[in-house]
């Protein structure tokens, strides 16, 4: 059946922990993880909560292939009103959390409510319970774990947790599970400690049980894993050169931010790129990769280890970031690096460990700090007020600042409301580069023009991983699209959001559609869950997902007008490259978006596509 | 007549790159009127690994690679299947 058909409810008001039985019609309707998990949340709270206050809730879900045989099936959703934006978040994990949570016989935990002093939740098997964190509050997300660990006495004990920037509710803090992997966006952190939360621990041994028809499961995995194998791109690029890849490519076709978007292509992006990382040091002579991994179950094994250059500023007195440790991806190099003009390999790495460490979103955190510096060169910030000099490709300000951000201190406070607070405080609103609040990714939109659209819609705000067009207008995946027109794009970006959110709401890892399609996963699903699990189902499903994230962001008052970019992207062309002179064409295709949604001019579902889809 | 152009190869492939490049990028002469497809023939680049072809950002599909005519000053970069996220 895929499910565990139990959902575990805890108030932390209440210091309580309640079974109930999964709702099996909105699983049949939702399928999981992402899409089950918003159906809960949305059903549950006033779409115009604080997200800060105990009103709000969080969810933890697994989808019905967590934790089975399914290849990357180690997914898990954390889902809440967000922070950071004030919309639907959703951020997805990999790691072992999730099939641990499956393990222990959970489909998904509902926290609601906020604890009167900080704790933990354990969970062994059917088992669940509130413990004391006031020994725990204060510490890293790494020193977290390793303290649970320490008095469980269970070095199999799987960890999600929040760093101090989670407690301090950064409004991008994340939670961190298996030390270096994360729900990472949308502020997911800061929710988690605004409950006074610091940490679940999971220990489950149940294994998985009751897939549909078993035969059929094998049969449908063990194909899907030999697409997964057969391609160029999941069975040799990912595994040896990781996300990391993108940075040459991206720069070469003009799409990448550079200084706050300023600029869309970094003269150093080449000392930052996978292919830096896997030549060796002039100090050591060791290459900045160590291995790649991967998260639980999965075939393809993207992730990357690093070893930061022991001598370099950063780390030369500080022994406990010389192992080996998570990072660099790309989206991180990009924020920490590209965005802030900054080409220091080992700077990047470092400020990606303390992200790690702490329990902060790269991406959200490196587009801060290159507002920041922007408002710095524009002599609108001083070296008094942020307590040092910041200019773009300063590594020494990067690796100051996050520290400063991490711990809450001096500027970090203010770095720690986000690009759009702290520029609307300097009175520079225009200069974050963020949609809904919530800052962009590494891909610039005057070079991608469907990203601009993907993002202007991104129900989580500017996100990539909500409708990667990328995957088509630059890498030929599935067939190659001009990244330079905005033509068919509207369609483009609608059939990416739709199956996206179905990928994440099985509960497996987006980055197997580089060679899946839905026609791979439909096998799996169905073999693995009771009811009708037809490609047109599926199409269905995530149709509906997008729409209930849409209407909850409508309830919460966001309109078409939220639906925008920063003016330098529709107003200041690209100064070279490819897109040399084009802005990004969003009024264009936006119009012709909500046509194809079936939504009204304002961006609302109508009645009839609500009624189309359940909703 | 000779012309100067970059030739870039990327990822696994930096591995046909001949001697003298920097990094993944090496500066060459070649004939007035040589192809993208000559370049790749030329350098031994197995045909279906060259996957992303642009030159000057721009990608050229497989269809065009034997009429393309590279021009002075142009960059050819070539990567194998990739993806990322």
């Amino acid at each position: 059946m895929g499910w565990n058909r139990k959902v575990l409810r805890v108030n932390l008001t209440a210091g309580t922990c309640t079974e109930e039985a999964l709702n099996m019609q909105w699983a049949d309707e939702y399928l999981g993880s992402r899409g089950l998990a918003t159906k809960y949340l949305v059903s549950e709270i006033d779409p115009r909560v604080d997200p800060l206050s105990p009103d709000n809730k969080m969810i933890m879900a697994t989808g019905p292939l967590t934790g089975t045989m399914a290849s990357t099936g180690g997914r898990y959703t954390v889902v809440t009103k967000g922070p950071l934006t004030g919309a639907i978040a959703c951020s997805n994990s990999g790691g072992f959390f999730g099939a641990e949570m499956k393990f222990a016989g959970w489909d998904m935990v509902i926290f609601e409510g906020k604890s009167a002093k900080p704790v933990w939740l354990y969970i062994e098997n059917d088992k669940a319970e509130l413990r004391d964190a006031s020994g725990l509050w204060g510490r890293s997300c790494w020193e977290t774990e390793e303290k649970i660990k320490e008095q469980l006495q269970d070095p199999l004990v799987r960890i999600s947790s929040i760093g101090v920037s989670g407690e301090n509710q950064v409004l991008y803090s994340c939670i961190v599970n298996d030390l270096h992997r994360a729900a990472g966006r949308s502020g997911v952190g800061a929710v988690m400690g605004s409950k006074n939360l610091k940490a679940v621990a999971i220990r489950g041994t149940k294994g998985v049980s009751g897939i549909k028809d078993f035969g059929a499961f094998l049969k449908a995995t063990n194909d899907a894993k030999k697409v997964l194998a057969d391609n160029a791109v999941t069975g040799q690029g990912l595994p040896k050169y990781g996300t990391q890849v993108l940075m040459n490519v991206i720069n070469e076709i003009g799409a990448l931010p550079t200084r706050n978007h300023r600029d869309v292509q970094f003269e150093d992006a080449s000392k930052i790129s996978a292919e830096a990382m896997h030549e060796k040091r002039a100090s050591d002579g060791k290459t900045h990769l160590v291995t790649n991994a991967a998260c639980f179950g999965c075939t393809i094994a993207c992730g990357r280890i690093s070893e930061i250059d022991k001598t370099h500023f950063t780390v030369k007195n500080s022994p406990k970031y010389w192992g080996a440790s998570g990072g660099l991806e790309y989206e991180a190099a990009w924020a920490l690096g590209a965005a802030n003009g900054v080409g220091d390999l080992e700077a990047l790495q470092y400020a990606n460990l303390i992200c790690n460490e702490q329990g902060m979103d790269p991406i959200s955190f490196g587009a801060t700090v290159g507002a920041a510096m922007e408002l710095y060169e524009l002599g609108i910030l001083t070296d008094e007020k942020i307590g040092m000099a910041a200019p773009f490709g300063s590594a020494e300000a990067l690796a100051k600042m996050v520290e400063m951000t991490a711990l809450g201190e001096g500027f970090g406070k203010e770095l720690g409301l986000g690009s759009k607070r702290l520029c609307e405080k300097y009175g520079r609103p225009e200069l974050s580069m963020s949609v809904k609040g919530q800052e962009f990714p590494a891909y610039d939109s005057r070079g991608i023009q469907g990203m601009g659209l993907a993002y202007a819609t991104s129900n989580r705000g500017a996100c990539h991983l909500r409708g990667y067009t990328v995957a088509s207008e630059v890498l030929g995946i599935p067939v190659k699209t001009d990244p330079l027109t905005t033509e068919g794009k509207p369609e483009l970006v609608k059939a990416f959001q739709d199956a996206t959110a179905v990928f994440d709401s099985a509960g497996i890892c987006v980055f197997t559609s580089f060679a899946w399609t839905l026609a791979d996963v439909q096998p799996q699903v169905a073999a693995a869950c009771e009811g009708d699990w037809s490609m047109e189902k599926l199409n269905e499903v995530g149709e509906r997902i997008w729409n209930m994230e849409r209407m909850f962001n409508n309830a919460a008052g966001f309109t078409a007008k939220d639906d925008n970019l920063p003016p330098r992207l529709t107003q200041e062309p690209a100064k070279t490259g490819p897109a040399k002179g084009l802005v990004n064409g969003l009024a264009k295709m936006l119009p012709e978006y909500y046509q194809v949604r079936g939504w009204t001019p304002g961006g609302e579902p109508t009645a009839e596509t609500r009624a189309r889809l359940g909703l | 007549m000779t012309i100067r152009i970059a030739f870039k190869l990327f990822a696994s492939l930096s591995d046909y790159l001949p001697d003298g490049h920097r990094g993944n990028r090496l500066e060459l002469e070649v004939d007035e009127g040589t192809t993208v497809a000559e370049m790749i023939r030329r350098y031994n680049v197995p045909e279906r690994s060259a996957h992303l072809v642009l030159v000057n950002g721009h990608f050229v599909p497989p269809s065009e690679r034997a009429r393309k005519r590279l021009a002075e000053g142009d960059e050819l970069a070539i990567w194998p299947p990739i993806a990322g996220g």
